[in-house]
């Protein structure tokens, strides 16, 4: 059974003093439904997320007790793919023929502060200052940098790129373009990342409705985004992940890798053949790395194309065109759902300002979370 | 071990102490640290080599949030630590605080030795926990 994406409800990011993250959310599943012209009684089935703004199920108050099957999601930062994911598997089951993927968070100011014992680890790891995950980024990026050639302007070339493309979206939180010269003299946060490479933890709720081809037939869909490769991996032995006391000497791929191969095989088409992507930018660093790890190019090959603006949103590889993680912050429940959002409006040709003037016919997302996964899904209209 | 910071990661405090891991009985992977509870009777312990290289650092900057970080820094006496990965080799590479280096000095692949250093715990006082130097 294909699955399409045929509704996209957004709430802006950044910071809404005065609403709380479940509003956001439930603000994101009415414009989806608009968006799709349906109301929450026609809705079978939710899969939904948060990871600090409260249950996500108890959404049901505000939108309306139908007695619909509702499932919480937690899967760290890639809690919006995994809603996502699990909502395509439902319809693509057979079980289900409509049916929402919502997430939506509130994060407090600053940097995360996780329990070890959250992740299985004693806690004189957090009380000598290893439970940050700013760290994990630093280091395997200064790793990257070394063995690969990857220069310091490269990590701010992300960033510029980031803050140009936040400023065209007008549900971005950083909405100022930024010079190279203010970002590389910002002051570090974790060598070699500096305080405009990094995202912030944020707000923000994005809803998505998917149906099956049979639905959308029905309802008359004109513009259905259909989804034609969507995988979630978990890492294997020998992935550097973070929070890790200790990793293994022998190395192994990351699970972005797997799941890039994964999604790629189930689309039946190859890198060369997406038109724009959407990537985990938890930092520039991150957005790097992860373009060679979803096969966009080989490692190294990211010095030549960033210095070349090969992923600006009119370069042959547009990626992050909404301005990422970087520009809209990680509201961690709703930022992978964002990702799928963007490509949704570019691929139907709403984006505006931002629209990838290739006539996209093809949409790439991936997103990275903790403690070491990744959920990518390919989109084609 | 009552002024280490935690129990059955070193082997002792003094100066030829050593790390203590886990080796699993039937695959030989070796974790840092030994792991705890019931998965530690999958583990047999042994004694990390004390000498390494470098394989990836970093500086952090800014006062962890406590909890869980239970330092006594304040963000005015807050001052900058050095820390990353170091790999001890055949066996594991481990995540540490590293000491008496300057951040110019360092350079992926050299040689590291363990070092014990004090904690300044804001509940328990000064503890001892490692580090890696170079060597």
């Amino acid at each position: 059974m294909d699955v399409a994406i045929i509704g996209a409800g957004i709430h802006k990011f950044g910071r809404t003093d005065g609403k709380s993250g479940l509003d956001q959310g439930v603000h994101a599943v009415r414009d989806a439904l608009q968006d799709t012209g349906l109301t929450w009684e026609d809705i079978q089935f939710a899969f939904g997320g948060s990871a600090a703004a409260g249950n996500a199920d108890i959404m049901v108050n505000s939108l309306g007790l139908t007695g619909m099957q509702f499932i919480n999601v937690n899967n760290g930062c890639a809690t919006g793919g995994s809603a996502v994911l699990s909502a395509y598997w439902a319809i693509k089951s057979g079980e289900f023929d409509l049916g929402l993927a919502v997430g939506f968070d509130k994060h407090p100011r600053g940097s995360f502060n996780p329990d070890p014992a959250d992740w299985g680890l004693d806690s004189w790891y957090g009380e000598q200052g290893f439970m940050l995950t700013t760290q994990f980024f630093a280091l395997k990026i200064q790793r990257y940098m070394e063995l690969h050639g990857i220069s310091s302007r490269s990590l701010a070339l992300v960033a510029e790129k980031s803050f140009h493309n936040g400023a065209l979206n007008e549900n971005a939180w950083r909405r100022t373009t930024m010079d190279l010269e203010t970002i590389e003299s910002a002051p570090m946060i974790n060598d070699p990342l500096n305080k405009y490479m990094f995202c912030s933890p944020g707000e923000g709720g994005v809803a998505l409705i998917l149906a099956s081809a049979k639905k959308v037939k029905e309802l008359g869909i004109e513009k259905p985004i259909w989804v034609k490769g969507a995988a979630v991996k978990t890492r294997l032995e020998g992935s550097f992940e973070v929070f890790s006391p200790s990793i293994q000497v022998e190395r192994s791929k990351a699970p972005t890798e797997l799941a890039s191969e994964a999604a790629f095989e189930m689309a039946g088409i190859g890198p060369d053949e997406i038109d724009v992507a959407q990537l985990q930018d938890t930092e520039s660093g991150a957005e790097i790395m992860h373009m060679a790890e979803n096969g966009f190019c080989k490692d190294g090959e990211q010095e030549k194309l960033l210095a070349e603006r090969a992923t600006w949103i009119d370069g042959p590889l547009p990626v992050n065109t909404d301005g990422g993680c970087i520009a809209n912050g990680e509201p961690i429940g709703a930022s992978g759902l964002r990702q799928v959002y963007e490509n949704v409006i570019q691929l139907r040709g709403q984006a505006g300002e931002r629209q990838v003037p290739n006539d996209p016919k093809t949409a790439y997302s991936h997103v990275y979370g903790a403690p070491g996964l990744s959920a990518v899904a390919i989109l084609e209209r | 071990m009552t002024n280490a910071l935690a129990d059955d990661v070193l082997t002792s405090v003094d100066t030829d102490a050593a790390l203590i891991a886990g080796r699993h009985i039937e695959t030989g992977k070796v974790v840092f640290p030994w792991p705890t509870g019931v998965e530690r009777r999958h583990f047999e312990r042994i004694e990390l080599t004390r000498t390494g290289t470098l394989w990836s650092w970093s500086v952090q900057r800014f006062l962890p949030k406590s909890p869980p970080y239970m330092g006594t820094e304040t963000i005015e006496t807050f001052k900058p630590y050095i820390f990353g990965y170091v790999e001890l080799p055949g066996q594991v590479i481990v995540e540490t605080r590293i000491v008496n280096a300057a951040e110019a000095d360092l350079k992926i692949g050299m040689d590291m030795t363990l070092a014990i250093i004090d904690f300044d715990h804001k509940e328990r006082g000064v503890v001892k926990t490692y580090a890696f130097e170079p060597a």
